[in-house]
């Protein structure tokens, strides 16, 4: 059984239809790549999931249970965390902070025993504290803990909304281009990291737009060009594809 | 330089240091010369004085709890008078008609100006800054329009209620001014520790997400709405139980001491204190103590706020005193040894 099953999904914008009767499965335990040109649809297609809009047809299921419709924290407490493309950290907060909220929907104590300091929240507090940090150094952020989020260079932002997400104990993983704006360096040091994460089987499903990485990690790719899928299928028949390479040599040539 | 903050910021109870001993003490000590402060302020001064400390200290409690709303989770609410009222007029009723005693109409008020923050908040809550702002003046507005009327012939329509009585505590009947100064000044002490509680745990943190980037929040799994809420609501109920000392120490209340202009104030107080507990009671003592003060210039007082204001929004945007940095345990284990991470880079692109 898929963990993820998107079925004949459309989303409008106005007259524009952003997502065309898109049909796709995530199966557990694998690493997905969804690419395509700019504006080709991938973002909306993540934030469909991720209940930041709810399309206008078909249906979303996830882990077998429908999740169209449901408010993103909902969707989060189910085991979807995410990143965004334009990173969203709180940036005046510290880094433990930052992934402290998405340990939240993990956490318990209510409004009363937050007021009072019940020794159950100070005791679910040090270890959601514990835990944040483990995440932390995962990331390799741990000795930025206590550096405010946007202090940090833009790559570390990267890995600190990662971690951001991993608190939150997902099952799937959602990564809306994480090399963006990365040197090379950073970039091979995070396709490590994204290997490690599967280790900790973690489905992860990805946009991305550097073809290296994607071609290194992803087992299964899924090409979107105005909003429908061109192409899906292993790294290197997509590669191959006269579509793929058609869709792309009328927008972006230079991306392989 | 990196380093020495660092230093400062952290409070590692497995290694502590002299130095973090001393910071942790000095609060300490500031606190509690604060408190002997206003506890021995009532001692030097003539009625007048205390008075006027009880009138700062019932604005210190309303902003204390309007800061839960707008100071921590950014929620624009320009009508906290409206729970205030609430909670006073449910004291008269119940103490005038029903003859309870004063201390057990309060945690009723409370719940009564909450329940009634629910009700009206939870339609309108995800509205955006300036249509909530709006909403709430129309909330505060109401309120006083049907106190005025007389609903349900209980609230004594533009005369208000009169004939409230004192509270009593403990057999001890709390009449003089300085009585109340000392109720009220307790009742801030009470309120600000609990509140500081509240924004070191997983309630005032998601409260502080939202306010600064609710999509990210919610998309972190918080649920803006319900915290929200949540916050509306315990601010209202704390403004309704303040509301109900006001009653005893008025004996009489009327619609117009509700009114939009005293929500102005307040919001104002809020924000110029800048997020922070201590802001903003230095707020409170500024802008509510200075213009009592300056009362013999009459009208030349509001101008005076006014232009203080003015000047606050030019030289300290940020308010008086922002919100700290919350402190965390973190043993050096978890984050001295940890692998070296992907870039050394500590400017921010973009
Ligand atoms: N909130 C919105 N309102 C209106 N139009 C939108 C909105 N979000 C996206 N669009 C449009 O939908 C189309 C798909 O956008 P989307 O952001 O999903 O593309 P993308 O594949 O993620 O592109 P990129 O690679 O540049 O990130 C674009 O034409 C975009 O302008
Ligand atoms: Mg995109």
């Amino acid at each position: 059984m898929p963990l993820l099953k998107v079925d004949h999904m459309t989303k409008n914008f106005g007259g524009l239809v952003a997502v065309d009767d898109l049909s796709f499965n995530v199966e557990p335990n694998s690493i997905v790549g969804l690419i395509g040109p700019n504006g080709a649809g991938k973002t909306t297609v993540f934030n469909c999931i991720t209940g930041n809009y709810t399309p206008e047809a078909g249906s979303i299921t996830f882990d077998g249970q429908s999740i169209k419709g449901l408010r993103p924290h909902k969707i989060v407490e189910l085991g979807i965390a995410r990143t965004f493309q334009s990173i969203r950290l709180f940036s005046d907060l510290p880094s433990i902070e930052n992934v402290l909220a998405g340990r939240h929907c993990r956490m318990k104590a209510g409004m009363l025993s937050c007021l009072f300091h019940a020794p159950s929240q100070k005791k679910e507090e040090e270890a959601s504290v514990e835990r944040c940090m483990e995440e932390l150094a995962f990331v390799g952020l741990a000795h930025h803990w206590q550096d405010p989020a946007g202090s940090l260079s833009y790559g570390n932002q990267r890995l600190l909304e990662i971690a951001r997400a991993l608190a939150s104990d997902p099952k799937l993983l959602i990564l809306d281009e994480p090399a963006g704006g990365m040197n090379e360096q950073e970039t091979k040091a995070l396709v490590d990291t994204i290997l490690a994460i599967r280790k900790r089987n973690i489905t992860i499903l990805l946009i991305e737009h550097d073809m290296r990485l994607v071609m290194k990690i992803c087992e299964k790719l899924l090409v979107l060009e105005h909003g429908s899928l061109i192409a899906k299928g292993e790294p290197s028949s997509v590669r191959n594809d006269p579509a793929v390479i058609e869709a792309y040599l009328g927008s972006d040539a230079n991306k392989w | 330089m990196h380093d020495t903050t660092a230093a400062h910021h952290f409070h590692a109870e497995k290694n502590k240091t002299v130095g973090r001993f001393f910071e942790h003490n000095k609060r300490s000590v500031f606190y509690v010369a604060l408190i002997l402060l206003f506890a021995a302020f009532p001692l030097t001064g003539s009625s007048y004085w205390i008075d006027l400390g009880v009138n700062i200290g019932f604005y210190t409690l309303l902003a204390l709890s309007l800061n839960v709303i707008l100071g921590q989770a950014g929620i624009f609410n320009m009508g906290h008078m409206a729970f205030y009222g609430v909670g006073a007029y449910v004291t008269a009723i119940l103490n005038t008609v029903w003859h309870w005693p004063v201390f057990w109409t309060m945690p009723l008020a409370g719940c009564a100006a909450g329940l009634f923050a629910a009700i009206v908040a939870r339609p309108i809550i995800h509205l955006r800054g300036d249509y909530l702002l709006i909403v709430t003046i129309g909330i505060v507005e109401i309120v006083r329009i049907a106190l005025l009327n007389d609903i349900g012939g209980l609230t004594g329509g533009s005369n208000g209620i009169f004939g409230i009585s004192r509270p009593v505590l403990f057999g001890f009947k709390i009449v003089k001014p300085i009585h109340f100064y000392y109720l009220v000044w307790g009742m801030v002490a009470v309120s600000y520790l609990l509140f500081y509680m509240m924004r070191r745990s997983r309630f005032g943190r998601a409260l502080n997400y939202i306010k600064t980037d609710d999509v990210a929040a919610e998309g972190c799994g918080i649920d803006v709405a319900h915290y929200k809420l949540l916050a509306f609501v315990l601010g209202a109920t704390w403004a309704g139980m303040t509301g109900s000392i006001y009653a005893a120490k008025m004996t009489t209340i009327a619609p117009e001491s509700f009114n939009f202009m005293e929500s102005c104030i307040i919001f104002a107080v809020v924000i110029l204190g800048g997020g922070s507990q201590l802001g903003v009671l230095i707020s409170a003592l500024l802008f509510i103590g200075l213009p009592e003060i300056f009362r013999q210039f009459n009208d030349f007082r509001m101008l005076l706020f006014g232009l203080a204001m003015m000047l606050m929004m030019i030289w300290r945007p940020q308010g008086i005193l922002p919100m700290r940095p919350r402190l965390y345990a973190v043993s050096k284990k978890l984050f001295s040894g940890a692998k070296e991470s992907t870039s050394k880079g500590q400017e921010k692109i973009a």
